[in-house]
C-alpha cells in the first residue's frame, strides 16, 4: 500500500515537476494584474491605436469589452476609430494582401497570442527590439530572431542598439516616455492581451468557486450515505 | 428501486440522507443541464447580425413599399397616401382583429394606423400563417382579388389577406395581423428597426 | 412499491426484462466486499465517457471540420457561444482525464492480477477500448486545427509511411491527399464523432457484460463464487452492488468531479499538458514549431518510437521506432499468459514481481517525460534505458513471476 500511495502522489505531482524544468530563453516577469481594469482599459486604448493596424483580433468583438467595464458609449469613443458597429469583430485595418506585401508574412491573428506565447514573453519581447542594418525592416528582437515585425513603438520607448560583446541592449535616443513609463505601457497592453487571449476567465474562476463549494457539500453528503449503507456489511 | 439491506425498513437516517443526496444530485443535474441549453441560444455572431438595421426613408414615395432585412426576415417599409389611410377604417367590419387587440405590435403601435407616424408602416413581410412572404397589391379592385380590394397585401401560398396596416381579413387561413416590429426614428427620414431605443444603433 | 407500479412492471417484465436485467447486473449482482479506492476507477471511466459523448454532441453544433474554420469555429466556440467556453473544456479536461483514469484502471488490473484466468477475454476487450480510446484522442486532437494538431497528426501519419513498400499508398490513403490537408481534417471528423464513439460504446457495453459473466476480481485475488454460502448459495464474500457499491461510487464520482472541475475552472491547460501552448496558433502547413510533443498520454510512446537510432537486422531505425511503438502498446494483450505466478494479487506475490513492477511504473512516467522534451544525446539514451527496462517487465515475466517466492492466499477476503 505504500508504493501504491507513492505512485499516486508521483502521478499527481508529476506535471508540476515535468513543467518547472523547462524555459531555457529567460523572460522578464510582466508585472500584470488581470483583475485591474483601468490597466485593461489603458491596454485596449494601446492595443486599437498600434496593434490593430496589422494585426486583428478577429475572434474578438468590440462589445465584449464590457467585461473590462467600458459602456456601449466608450467602446464606441475609445475603441472603434473605423465605422464599425459594437457587435462587430475586431478585424485588421490592413488587408491581408497588403501586409504580406509589406512584412513579407501576414502579421499573425493576437485573439489568442498571449495564450500560445505567454505574458512573460510578450512582455520581453515588446521591450527587446533594437536597430539591426543586416534585417529587411532594420529592426532585429533579442528573443525573437529576424522577426519581420518592425518595432511599432519606438517613438515611445526610443532607439537602441545592441551593445556588441556583453549582448546587453543601449538606448541611442530617448523616445517619448522614460523606461518606466514605458515599461508600465507594454504591461497594461500585455495585461489586455491575457484578458484578450480568455475573456470569460473571471468569469470561469468566480463560477469555479460556486462549483467547487457546492461539490464539497455534496461530497460529505455522499460520504455520509456511503457510511450509512456501509454499516450493514460486517 | 432503494430497498434497505435486510430488515426491509429503512432507518430514518437512511432515508434523510438518500433525499438530501437525490436532492443535491437534483441541483447539480440542474446545474450541468443549463449551461447545455444556454449553448443552443442565439450566440453572440447571431445577436450581432441580429442587431438593429437603419434603414433610410427619405427616397421613399407616397405609395412606395421599401424591403430592408432584420434578422434574416423581410421588413416593409409603407408610406401611406391619404386615401389609403382613409381606406383603411372602411375595412373594419371585414378585419379579424380590426384594433389590434392581440400582441402582434409594440404597444406604440396598437392604433388604428398601427404605426408610430400614421402614414409611415413597418412590419415583418412574413404571413402568420406559414411564414411565406406575401405580395404587395396597391391596386383597387383587381379581377383576381374582388372587386372591394382596397389594396393590401396578399398571401401567394395559402391566399391569406391583409390590409395596407397589415390587418389580417376574416375567413382566411393566417390567424392574426402582420407583425410589427420594434422600431423607432433615429430622425425624421432614419429608422432604426429592431429596437425601441436610439442607443442600441 | 405500491399496487399500480407493481401492475405496471408486469406489463413492462412481461415485454422486456426490466426487473430480470436490474437483479442480475445490479441488486443481485454479487461483488467482492474488498474493494479499495482502486477500484473507483471503472465506474469514473465510465462517467468520463458519457461527460465525453454529451459535450462532443454540443460542440458538434458549432465547429466546423474544415481547414479553413475549424480553428475560428473552436474560438467561436470558446467566445460566441454561450458557455462555449465551458462545454469545451469538458471536453479537453475529459480527454486528458479519461487517459488518467484508464491508467489508473489498467494499473488496478496489473497489481492485483484481474488479467488473469478467467478475466482474460474481459482483459482483451478492454484492451480493445484502449486502442479505439487512442484513436479517439488522436482524431480529436487534430480537430482545433492549431500547430500542435498539424504537426502531431503529421508525425503519427508518418509512420505509416515506414511500413515497406505499401507505406506512401497507405499513408496517401489514410490522408486522402498527398499531404496533411482540409481532406483528411474532414474524414478524421467523422471517425472521431461518428465511427470510434459508436465502436467504443458497444466495446463498453462487451467489458461490462463480460465482467458480470466472470464476476470482478478483488484486492486479494480469490475468487469469490468458490466459497458460496451453502444455505442460500450466495458467495460469503459478495455484496449486492445495488445499493452498496452504487452508494460508494456515487461518493467517488463527486470525489472525482472535485479534481475534473479545479481543473475545468482552475487550470484548462494544466500547465500547457491538457491544452499545449502551440495549439493557440492556428495550423501552418509552411512552419514546424520549434518543439513539438504529443499530449502527455502518449509521450511514453513517443520516446520509446524516438529510442530506436541505429538500423538493426536489415530494417532501417525509423520501423523499427514504430514496430516498438506499436509493440509497446499491444504487448499489454499478453499479459495474461506471460504471467506464471501461483497466485494473483499482489499482496502475496513476492519481491520479484513487487520490483520489476515498480520499476515498470518508473520506467513508464520517464519514459512519458522524456517524450515531452526535446531530444538530446543523455535524453535519447535515458529513452533507449528506460525503453529495455519496459519491455523486460512484459518479456521476463514468465520467469521472474514463476520462481517468485509468493505468500499463499487466504480463503476469505481481507480489508
Amino acid at each position: 500500500m505504500r508504493m501504491i500511495k507513492f505512485l499516486l502522489l508521483a502521478i499527481l505531482l508529476a506535471p508540476f515537476v515535468a513543467h518547472s524544468s523547462g524555459q531555457e530563453v529567460k523572460l522578464d516577469k510582466a508585472p500584470i494584474d488581470r483583475a485591474d481594469k483601468e490597466s485593461l482599459q489603458r491596454g485596449a486604448k494601446g492595443f486599437v491605436e498600434y496593434c490593430l493596424t496589422c494585426h486583428g483580433a478577429n475572434f474578438m468583438r468590440f462589445n465584449r469589452h464590457h467585461d473590462i467595464g467600458m459602456s456601449e458609449d466608450d467602446i464606441r469613443a475609445d475603441l472603434i476609430h473605423t465605422g464599425q458597429k459594437t457587435g462587430d469583430l475586431m478585424e485588421a485595418a490592413m488587408r491581408k494582401k497588403e501586409a504580406e506585401g509589406w512584412f513579407g508574412v501576414v502579421p499573425p491573428d493576437l485573439s489568442v497570442i498571449a495564450r500560445a506565447r505567454g505574458a512573460d514573453w510578450l512582455y520581453t519581447y515588446l521591450r527587446t527590439f533594437y536597430q539591426d542594418t543586416s534585417t529587411y525592416s532594420g529592426w532585429n528582437n533579442l528573443i525573437f530572431d529576424k522577426v519581420a515585425m518592425p518595432h511599432v513603438l519606438h517613438h515611445l520607448q526610443g532607439w537602441q542598439v545592441l551593445e556588441p560583446g556583453t549582448g546587453n541592449l543601449v538606448q541611442t535616443k530617448p523616445g517619448t516616455m522614460t523606461k518606466e513609463e514605458y515599461d508600465r505601457f507594454v504591461a497594461d497592453l500585455v495585461n489586455y492581451m491575457v484578458y484578450l487571449g480568455e475573456p470569460h476567465a473571471p468569469y470561469r474562476r468566480e463560477l469555479g468557486i460556486t462549483v467547487l463549494l457546492f461539490l464539497f457539500g455534496m461530497l460529505g453528503l455522499t460520504y455520509l450515505l456511503k457510511k450509512e449503507y456501509w454499516r450493514d456489511i460486517h | 428501486m432503494t430497498d434497505s439491506g435486510d430488515n426491509g425498513k429503512m432507518s430514518g437516517r437512511r432515508r434523510f440522507l438518500l433525499v438530501a443526496t437525490s436532492v443535491a444530485g437534483a441541483v447539480a443535474g440542474a446545474g450541468v443541464a443549463t449551461p447545455f441549453l444556454r449553448s443552443m441560444m442565439p450566440s453572440e455572431r447571431a445577436k450581432a447580425a441580429g442587431a438593429p438595421v437603419e434603414v433610410d426613408i427619405s427616397k421613399l414615395e407616397p405609395g412606395m413599399l421599401l424591403t430592408a432585412e432584420w434578422r434574416g426576415k423581410v421588413v416593409w417599409v409603407l408610406k401611406r397616401t391619404p386615401e389609403m389611410l382613409d381606406n383603411l377604417e372602411k375595412l373594419n367590419s371585414q378585419l379579424a382583429d380590426p384594433d389590434s387587440q392581440r400582441d402582434q405590435q409594440p404597444p406604440y403601435a396598437q392604433n388604428h394606423t398601427r404605426s408610430i407616424k400614421p402614414e409611415i408602416l413597418v412590419v415583418l413581410g412574413v404571413c402568420t400563417h406559414l411564414g411565406c412572404s406575401p405580395v404587395y397589391r396597391k391596386d383597387i379592385a383587381p379581377a383576381d382579388l374582388g372587386s372591394d380590394w382596397l389594396g393590401g397585401f396578399f398571401c401567394p401560398c395559402h391566399g391569406s389577406k391583409f390590409d395596407l396596416a397589415g390587418r389580417v381579413y376574416k375567413s382566411v387561413p393566417a390567424p392574426s395581423n402582420l407583425v410589427v416590429p420594434p422600431y423607432t426614428y433615429l430622425s425624421d427620414n432614419r429608422l432604426l428597426v429592431g429596437s425601441d431605443s436610439k442607443e442600441s444603433a | 412499491m405500491s399496487k399500480q407500479q407493481n401492475s405496471m412492471m408486469e406489463w413492462i417484465d412481461k415485454r422486456f426484462p426490466l426487473t430480470i436485467t436490474w437483479k442480475a447486473h445490479l441488486s443481485e449482482y454479487y461483488a467482492p466486499k474488498n474493494f479499495n479506492f482502486w477500484y473507483y476507477f471503472g465506474s469514473l471511466a465510465l462517467l468520463v465517457l458519457v461527460n465525453q459523448l454529451l459535450t462532443g454532441i454540443f460542440l458538434t453544433m458549432n465547429y466546423k471540420p474544415d481547414a479553413g474554420m475549424a480553428f475560428a469555429s473552436v474560438e467561436y466556440i470558446m467566445r460566441d457561444v454561450d458557455f462555449g467556453w465551458l462545454i469545451r473544456y469538458m471536453h479537453s479536461t475529459g480527454a486528458s482525464m479519461f487517459f488518467v483514469v484508464v491508467y489508473l484502471h489498467m494499473f488496478r488490473g496489473m497489481m492485483y492480477g484481474s488479467y488473469r484466468k478467467p478475466r482474460e477475454l474481459l482483459w482483451l476487450i478492454g484492451m480493445a477500448i484502449f486502442f479505439v480510446l487512442m484513436s479517439m484522442a488522436f482524431t480529436g486532437y487534430i480537430l482545433p486545427w492549431g500547430q500542435m494538431s498539424y504537426w502531431g497528426a503529421q508525425v503519427i501519419v508518418s509512420m505509416f509511411g515506414a511500413i515497406p513498400v505499401i507505406g506512401d499508398t497507405l499513408s496517401n490513403w489514410i490522408l486522402g491527399d498527398f499531404m496533411l490537408s482540409d481532406a483528411a481534417l474532414n474524414r478524421f471528423f467523422a471517425y472521431h464523432v461518428v465511427t470510434l464513439p459508436v465502436l467504443i460504446v458497444v466495446l463498453v457495453f462487451v467489458h461490462i457484460i463480460a465482467l458480470h459473466e466472470t464476476g470482478s476480481n478483488n484486492p486479494d485475488g480469490i475468487e469469490i463464487k468458490a466459497n458460496k454460502d451453502p444455505h442460500t448459495g450466495l458467495p460469503v464474500d459478495g455484496i449486492p452492488f445495488h445499493p452498496y457499491y452504487t452508494v460508494k461510487d456515487i461518493f467517488g464520482v463527486v470525489g472525482f468531479l472535485i479534481v475534473f472541475c479545479g481543473i475545468i475552472f482552475f487550470a484548462p491547460e494544466m500547465g500547457g499538458y491538457f491544452l499545449e501552448d502551440n495549439n493557440f496558433i492556428p495550423a501552418n502547413p509552411l512552419h514546424t514549431p520549434d518543439h513539438i510533443a504529443p499530449v502527455w498520454y502518449f509521450t511514453p510512446y513517443y520516446s520509446m518510437l524516438r529510442a530506436v537510432t541505429v538500423n538493426f537486422l536489415g530494417v532501417d531505425a525509423k520501423l523499427w521506432g514504430v514496430i516498438l511503438m506499436a509493440a509497446s502498446v499491444v504487448i499489454f494483450c499478453f499479459l495474461p499468459w506471460l504471467d506464471r505466478s501461483p497466485v494473483k494479487s499482489i499482496r502475496y506475490k513476492g519481491p520479484y514481481f513487487k520490483f520489476a513492477l515498480t520499476l515498470f511504473v518508473i520506467s513508464f512516467f520517464v519514459l512519458g517525460w522524456l517524450g515531452t522534451k526535446s531530444p538530446t544525446p543523455l535524453y535519447t539514451l535515458l529513452a533507449q534505458i528506460f525503453t529495455v527496462i519496459y519491455f523486460a517487465f512484459f518479456l521476463l515475466m514468465p520467469w521472474y513471476s514463476k520462481i517468485d517466492k509468493t505468500k499463499p492466499e487466504p480463503k476469505n477476503v481481507t480489508k
